[in-house]
Protein backbone atom coordinates (compact mmCIF):
# COMPACT_ATOMS: atom_id res chain seq x y z
CA UNK A 1 0.00 0.00 0.00
CA UNK A 2 2.59 2.22 1.02
CA UNK A 3 4.71 1.25 -2.08
CA UNK A 4 1.79 2.83 -4.47
CA UNK A 5 1.18 5.71 -2.13
CA UNK A 6 5.48 6.20 -2.85
CA UNK A 7 4.87 5.96 -6.44
CA UNK A 8 1.77 8.10 -6.61
CA UNK A 9 3.71 10.81 -4.53
CA UNK A 10 6.74 10.51 -6.35
CA UNK A 11 4.31 10.93 -10.22
CA UNK A 12 3.11 14.34 -8.31
CA UNK A 13 6.61 15.30 -7.82
CA UNK A 14 7.72 14.71 -11.24
CA UNK A 15 4.70 16.82 -12.53
CA UNK A 16 4.41 19.60 -10.36
CA UNK A 17 8.46 20.19 -9.82
CA UNK A 18 9.27 19.75 -13.72
CA UNK A 19 12.88 19.39 -13.20
CA UNK A 20 14.90 20.19 -16.50
CA UNK A 21 16.96 16.79 -16.99
CA UNK A 22 20.67 17.29 -17.12
CA UNK A 23 22.27 16.89 -20.59
CA UNK A 24 24.46 14.34 -19.60
CA UNK A 25 21.63 12.24 -18.12
CA UNK A 26 19.06 12.30 -20.92
CA UNK A 27 20.14 9.20 -22.82
CA UNK A 28 20.25 7.27 -19.68
CA UNK A 29 17.16 8.17 -18.26
CA UNK A 30 14.50 6.40 -19.80
CA UNK A 31 16.93 3.12 -20.07
CA UNK A 32 16.95 3.86 -16.13
CA UNK A 33 13.22 3.76 -15.95
CA UNK A 34 12.84 1.02 -17.70
CA UNK A 35 15.44 -1.03 -15.68
CA UNK A 36 13.84 0.31 -12.68
CA UNK A 37 10.09 -1.50 -14.18
CA UNK A 38 11.61 -4.49 -14.25
CA UNK A 39 13.10 -4.65 -10.75
CA UNK A 40 9.75 -3.59 -9.56
CA UNK A 41 7.71 -6.81 -11.56
CA UNK A 42 10.57 -8.82 -9.97
CA UNK A 43 9.75 -7.51 -6.70
CA UNK A 44 6.40 -7.79 -7.10
CA UNK A 45 6.61 -11.52 -8.55
CA UNK A 46 9.55 -12.39 -5.40
CA UNK A 47 6.71 -10.84 -3.33
CA UNK A 48 4.10 -13.33 -4.20
CA UNK A 49 6.54 -16.14 -4.53
CA UNK A 50 7.01 -15.60 -0.92
CA UNK A 51 10.56 -14.92 -0.95
CA UNK A 52 10.44 -11.08 -1.09
CA UNK A 53 13.81 -9.53 0.37
CA UNK A 54 13.72 -5.81 0.57
CA UNK A 55 17.25 -5.72 0.39
CA UNK A 56 17.39 -7.63 -2.52
CA UNK A 57 14.65 -5.28 -4.23
CA UNK A 58 16.93 -3.00 -3.77
CA UNK A 59 19.94 -4.09 -4.90
CA UNK A 60 18.14 -5.10 -8.41
CA UNK A 61 16.91 -1.88 -8.97
CA UNK A 62 19.34 -0.33 -8.53
CA UNK A 63 21.82 -2.73 -9.85
CA UNK A 64 19.75 -2.64 -13.20
CA UNK A 65 19.22 1.06 -12.94
CA UNK A 66 23.75 0.99 -13.07
CA UNK A 67 24.07 -1.63 -15.07
CA UNK A 68 21.19 -0.67 -18.00
CA UNK A 69 23.49 3.19 -18.12
CA UNK A 70 26.62 1.34 -17.90
CA UNK A 71 25.99 -0.31 -21.00
CA UNK A 72 24.34 2.39 -23.08
CA UNK A 73 27.16 4.05 -21.83
CA UNK A 74 29.96 1.75 -23.27
CA UNK A 75 27.43 1.93 -26.04
CA UNK A 76 27.29 5.68 -26.54
CA UNK A 77 31.36 5.41 -26.54
CA UNK A 78 31.85 2.80 -29.15
CA UNK A 79 29.18 4.58 -31.43
CA UNK A 80 26.41 1.83 -31.28
CA UNK A 81 24.66 3.82 -28.05
CA UNK A 82 21.47 4.13 -29.73
CA UNK A 83 21.30 0.09 -31.05
CA UNK A 84 22.69 -0.86 -27.49
CA UNK A 85 19.48 1.00 -25.75
CA UNK A 86 17.38 -0.58 -28.10
CA UNK A 87 18.16 -4.31 -26.91
CA UNK A 88 18.47 -3.48 -23.15
CA UNK A 89 15.18 -1.84 -23.73
CA UNK A 90 14.28 -5.24 -25.25
CA UNK A 91 15.39 -7.14 -23.19
CA UNK A 92 14.00 -6.17 -20.02
CA UNK A 93 10.88 -5.74 -21.35
CA UNK A 94 10.73 -9.79 -21.67
CA UNK A 95 11.93 -9.86 -18.49
CA UNK A 96 8.65 -8.05 -17.59
CA UNK A 97 6.31 -9.38 -19.76
CA UNK A 98 7.95 -12.91 -17.93
CA UNK A 99 7.06 -11.48 -14.26
CA UNK A 100 4.08 -10.61 -15.25
CA UNK A 101 2.85 -13.74 -16.84
CA UNK A 102 4.36 -15.36 -13.51
CA UNK A 103 2.19 -12.82 -11.20
CA UNK A 104 -0.66 -13.34 -13.27
CA UNK A 105 -0.50 -17.07 -12.73
CA UNK A 106 0.05 -16.61 -8.92
CA UNK A 107 -3.40 -14.09 -8.66
CA UNK A 108 -5.43 -16.02 -10.94
CA UNK A 109 -4.81 -20.07 -11.31
CA UNK A 110 -2.54 -19.38 -14.27
CA UNK B 1 -6.53 -27.11 -0.98
CA UNK B 2 -4.65 -30.78 -2.04
CA UNK B 3 -3.62 -28.82 -4.96
CA UNK B 4 -0.24 -27.51 -4.66
CA UNK B 5 -0.89 -24.61 -6.77
CA UNK B 6 -4.06 -23.50 -5.32
CA UNK B 7 -1.98 -23.32 -2.42
CA UNK B 8 0.67 -21.03 -3.47
CA UNK B 9 -2.29 -18.86 -4.92
CA UNK B 10 -3.70 -18.77 -2.04
CA UNK B 11 -0.31 -17.81 -0.06
CA UNK B 12 0.14 -15.15 -2.73
CA UNK B 13 -3.58 -13.42 -2.53
CA UNK B 14 -2.86 -13.64 1.10
CA UNK B 15 0.08 -11.81 0.71
CA UNK B 16 -1.18 -9.36 -1.35
CA UNK B 17 -3.99 -8.57 1.14
CA UNK B 18 -1.31 -8.61 3.72
CA UNK B 19 0.40 -6.15 2.04
CA UNK B 20 -2.49 -3.76 1.50
CA UNK B 21 -3.76 -4.03 5.39
CA UNK B 22 -0.76 -5.13 7.20
CA UNK B 23 0.92 -2.04 9.15
CA UNK B 24 4.19 -0.90 6.67
CA UNK B 25 7.35 -2.93 7.42
CA UNK B 26 10.78 -1.32 7.49
CA UNK B 27 10.88 -3.44 3.45
CA UNK B 28 7.38 -1.58 2.35
CA UNK B 29 8.74 1.93 3.50
CA UNK B 30 12.29 1.11 1.10
CA UNK B 31 10.35 -0.30 -1.29
CA UNK B 32 7.99 3.32 -1.19
CA UNK B 33 10.82 5.24 -1.15
CA UNK B 34 12.09 3.68 -4.58
CA UNK B 35 8.53 3.92 -6.25
CA UNK B 36 8.71 7.22 -5.16
CA UNK B 37 12.57 7.67 -7.17
CA UNK B 38 10.94 5.14 -10.14
CA UNK B 39 7.44 7.43 -10.41
CA UNK B 40 9.48 11.07 -10.31
CA UNK B 41 11.70 9.18 -12.86
CA UNK B 42 8.87 8.47 -14.76
CA UNK B 43 6.82 11.65 -14.95
CA UNK B 44 10.00 13.72 -15.63
CA UNK B 45 10.97 11.54 -19.33
CA UNK B 46 7.65 11.21 -20.12
CA UNK B 47 7.34 15.18 -20.19
CA UNK B 48 10.53 15.81 -21.31
CA UNK B 49 9.71 13.56 -24.22
CA UNK B 50 6.14 15.47 -25.09
CA UNK B 51 7.60 18.61 -24.45
CA UNK B 52 10.05 17.98 -27.34
CA UNK B 53 11.51 15.39 -29.53
CA UNK B 54 14.57 17.09 -30.21
CA UNK B 55 15.72 17.73 -26.82
CA UNK B 56 15.74 14.01 -25.58
CA UNK B 57 17.13 12.82 -29.27
CA UNK B 58 20.47 10.93 -29.14
CA UNK B 59 23.78 12.64 -30.39
CA UNK B 60 24.02 10.29 -33.51
CA UNK B 61 20.34 10.96 -34.07
CA UNK B 62 20.90 14.80 -34.36
CA UNK B 63 23.75 14.31 -36.60
CA UNK B 64 21.53 12.28 -38.80
CA UNK B 65 18.39 14.58 -38.71
CA UNK B 66 21.18 17.84 -39.22
CA UNK B 67 22.57 16.19 -42.48
CA UNK B 68 18.82 14.87 -43.42
CA UNK B 69 18.20 18.94 -43.22
CA UNK B 70 21.42 19.75 -44.73
CA UNK B 71 20.53 17.47 -47.80
CA UNK B 72 17.44 18.92 -48.15
CA UNK B 73 18.32 22.68 -47.98
CA UNK B 74 21.05 21.42 -50.67
CA UNK B 75 18.71 19.83 -53.03
CA UNK B 76 16.11 22.76 -52.27
CA UNK B 77 19.19 25.39 -53.42
CA UNK B 78 20.04 23.60 -56.11
CA UNK B 79 15.85 23.49 -57.29
CA UNK B 80 15.72 27.36 -56.57
CA UNK B 81 18.88 27.72 -58.43
CA UNK B 82 18.12 25.40 -62.02
CA UNK B 83 14.30 27.22 -61.33
CA UNK B 84 15.95 30.89 -61.55
CA UNK B 85 17.94 29.74 -64.42
CA UNK B 86 14.73 28.96 -66.86
CA UNK B 87 13.38 32.07 -65.60
CA UNK B 88 16.35 33.80 -66.81
CA UNK B 89 16.26 32.20 -69.99
CA UNK B 90 12.64 32.73 -70.51
CA UNK B 91 13.15 36.78 -69.62
CA UNK B 92 15.84 37.10 -71.75
CA UNK B 93 14.02 35.28 -74.63
CA UNK B 94 10.84 37.17 -73.93
CA UNK B 95 12.93 40.33 -74.70
CA UNK B 96 14.93 38.94 -77.67
CA UNK B 97 11.19 37.86 -79.02
CA UNK B 98 10.14 41.46 -78.62
CA UNK B 99 12.82 43.24 -79.72
CA UNK B 100 12.71 41.49 -82.78
CA UNK B 101 9.17 41.97 -83.06
CA UNK B 102 9.95 46.03 -83.04
CA UNK B 103 12.76 45.07 -85.50
CA UNK B 104 10.28 43.65 -88.17
CA UNK B 105 7.59 46.21 -87.28
CA UNK B 106 10.21 48.51 -88.53
CA UNK B 107 11.32 47.17 -91.51
CA UNK B 108 7.40 46.44 -92.61
CA UNK B 109 6.98 50.87 -92.24
CA UNK B 110 10.20 51.09 -93.80
CA UNK B 111 9.57 48.78 -96.64
CA UNK B 112 5.71 49.57 -96.88
CA UNK B 113 7.13 53.22 -97.67
CA UNK B 114 9.27 51.99 -100.18
CA UNK B 115 7.09 49.54 -101.75
CA UNK B 116 3.82 52.35 -101.64
CA UNK B 117 1.59 50.47 -99.67
CA UNK B 118 1.27 52.59 -96.76
CA UNK B 119 0.88 56.19 -96.70
CA UNK B 120 4.05 58.61 -95.61
CA UNK B 121 4.28 61.76 -94.01
CA UNK B 122 7.30 64.30 -93.35
CA UNK B 123 9.21 67.12 -94.90
CA UNK B 124 9.37 67.48 -98.66
CA UNK B 125 8.61 69.18 -101.23
CA UNK B 126 5.82 70.04 -103.74
CA UNK B 127 6.48 69.95 -107.01
CA UNK B 128 3.78 72.40 -109.22
CA UNK B 129 3.96 71.79 -113.16
CA UNK B 130 1.66 73.59 -115.25
CA UNK B 131 1.61 72.80 -118.70
CA UNK B 132 -0.88 74.86 -120.71
CA UNK B 133 0.44 74.41 -124.28
CA UNK B 134 0.83 70.37 -123.70
CA UNK B 135 4.54 70.70 -124.03
CA UNK B 136 5.23 68.23 -121.23
CA UNK B 137 6.22 64.88 -121.93
CA UNK B 138 6.53 61.56 -119.79
CA UNK B 139 10.35 61.61 -120.41
CA UNK B 140 10.45 65.24 -118.57
CA UNK B 141 8.38 63.67 -115.61
CA UNK B 142 10.39 60.85 -115.18
CA UNK B 143 13.55 63.07 -115.54
CA UNK B 144 11.88 64.90 -112.40
CA UNK B 145 11.28 61.71 -110.47
CA UNK B 146 14.79 60.39 -111.23
CA UNK B 147 16.16 63.48 -110.08
CA UNK B 148 13.79 63.60 -106.49
CA UNK B 149 15.60 60.00 -106.28
CA UNK B 150 18.62 60.76 -106.96
CA UNK B 151 18.02 63.90 -104.23
CA UNK B 152 16.92 61.10 -102.02
CA UNK B 153 13.02 61.20 -102.27
CA UNK B 154 11.79 58.47 -100.00
CA UNK B 155 7.81 58.59 -101.38
CA UNK B 156 6.77 60.31 -104.43
CA UNK B 157 3.22 60.84 -105.37
CA UNK B 158 2.21 62.74 -109.09
CA UNK B 159 -1.44 63.56 -108.75
CA UNK B 160 -3.26 60.62 -107.35
CA UNK B 161 -0.65 57.84 -108.62
CA UNK B 162 2.53 56.78 -106.26
CA UNK B 163 5.68 56.53 -108.16
CA UNK B 164 7.46 53.09 -106.88
CA UNK B 165 10.19 51.08 -108.88
CA UNK B 166 8.12 49.50 -111.48
CA UNK B 167 6.00 52.47 -111.88
CA UNK B 168 5.91 53.12 -116.44
CA UNK B 169 5.38 56.71 -117.89
CA UNK B 170 4.22 56.27 -120.95
CA UNK B 171 3.01 59.01 -123.62
CA UNK B 172 -0.45 58.41 -125.74
CA UNK B 173 -2.82 60.62 -126.88
CA UNK B 174 -4.79 61.62 -124.19
CA UNK B 175 -1.70 62.96 -122.21
CA UNK B 176 0.95 61.44 -119.91
CA UNK B 177 -0.21 57.27 -118.78
CA UNK B 178 0.92 56.42 -115.35
CA UNK B 179 0.93 53.43 -114.51
CA UNK B 180 -2.08 53.08 -117.01
CA UNK B 181 -3.87 55.95 -115.36
CA UNK B 182 -4.29 59.36 -117.42
CA UNK B 183 -2.46 62.01 -115.64
CA UNK B 184 -4.00 65.33 -116.87
CA UNK B 185 -2.10 68.82 -115.89
CA UNK B 186 -1.14 70.68 -114.16
CA UNK B 187 1.04 67.47 -112.74
CA UNK B 188 1.17 68.05 -108.27
CA UNK B 189 4.33 65.95 -107.78
CA UNK B 190 5.01 65.52 -104.05
CA UNK B 191 8.29 63.91 -102.45
CA UNK B 192 9.25 63.61 -98.91
CA UNK B 193 13.14 63.99 -97.95
CA UNK B 194 15.22 66.75 -97.16
CA UNK B 195 13.47 69.63 -98.48
CA UNK B 196 16.29 71.92 -99.38
CA UNK B 197 18.48 68.32 -100.88
CA UNK B 198 15.56 68.05 -103.31
CA UNK B 199 14.46 71.43 -103.93
CA UNK B 200 18.26 72.62 -104.67
CA UNK B 201 18.31 68.83 -107.01
CA UNK B 202 14.91 70.50 -109.33
CA UNK B 203 17.21 73.76 -109.67
CA UNK B 204 20.51 73.07 -110.40
CA UNK B 205 21.86 74.34 -113.93
CA UNK B 206 20.45 72.97 -116.76
CA UNK B 207 18.49 70.93 -114.81
CA UNK B 208 14.52 69.75 -114.45
CA UNK B 209 13.41 73.10 -113.81
CA UNK B 210 15.00 74.57 -116.53
CA UNK B 211 14.31 71.43 -118.94
CA UNK B 212 10.66 72.52 -117.72
CA UNK B 213 10.94 75.98 -118.38
CA UNK B 214 12.38 75.69 -122.11
CA UNK B 215 9.60 73.03 -123.06
CA UNK B 216 7.32 75.96 -122.10
CA UNK B 217 5.94 74.81 -119.04
CA UNK B 218 5.75 76.43 -115.79
CA UNK B 219 6.87 74.72 -112.88
CA UNK B 220 7.43 75.75 -109.12
CA UNK B 221 8.41 74.35 -105.92
CA UNK B 222 7.31 74.89 -102.46
CA UNK B 223 8.57 73.40 -99.32
CA UNK B 224 6.61 71.68 -96.50
CA UNK B 225 7.81 70.23 -93.28
CA UNK B 226 4.22 68.24 -93.45
CA UNK B 227 4.15 66.44 -97.27
CA UNK B 228 1.89 64.20 -97.25
CA UNK B 229 2.17 61.33 -99.49
CA UNK B 230 -1.15 59.37 -99.34
CA UNK B 231 -1.82 57.34 -102.92
CA UNK B 232 -1.33 53.41 -102.67
CA UNK B 233 0.03 50.93 -104.59
CA UNK B 234 -1.10 47.33 -104.47
CA UNK B 235 1.70 45.12 -104.32
CA UNK B 236 1.57 41.99 -106.38
CA UNK B 237 2.63 39.39 -104.93
CA UNK B 238 6.36 37.87 -106.38
CA UNK B 239 5.13 34.79 -109.06
CA UNK B 240 8.62 33.89 -109.61
CA UNK B 241 10.97 34.98 -107.57
CA UNK B 242 11.67 34.22 -104.09
CA UNK B 243 13.81 34.84 -101.50
CA UNK B 244 16.67 33.34 -101.98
Amino acid sequence: MIALLGLVIGVILGLVLQPTIPVALQPYLPIAVVAALDAVFGGARAYLDGIFNDRVLVISFLGNVLVAALVVFLGDQLGVGAQLSTGVVVVFSIRIFANAAAIRRHIFHG
Amino acid sequence: MADPTDDSTNDAKQRLKDAFLSRPTRGQVVVAILFCALGFAFAVQVQSTQEDALTTARTSDLVRILDDLGEQRERLAGETASLETTLDDLRTGADRESAARQEARERLETLGILSGTVPAVGPGIVLTVSDPEGAVDAADLLDAVQELRDAGAEAIQINDVRVVGSTSFIDSSDGIVIDGEVATPPYLIRAIGDADTLSSALAIPGGVLEGLAESGAQATVAEGTRVAVTALKDLQAAEYARPA
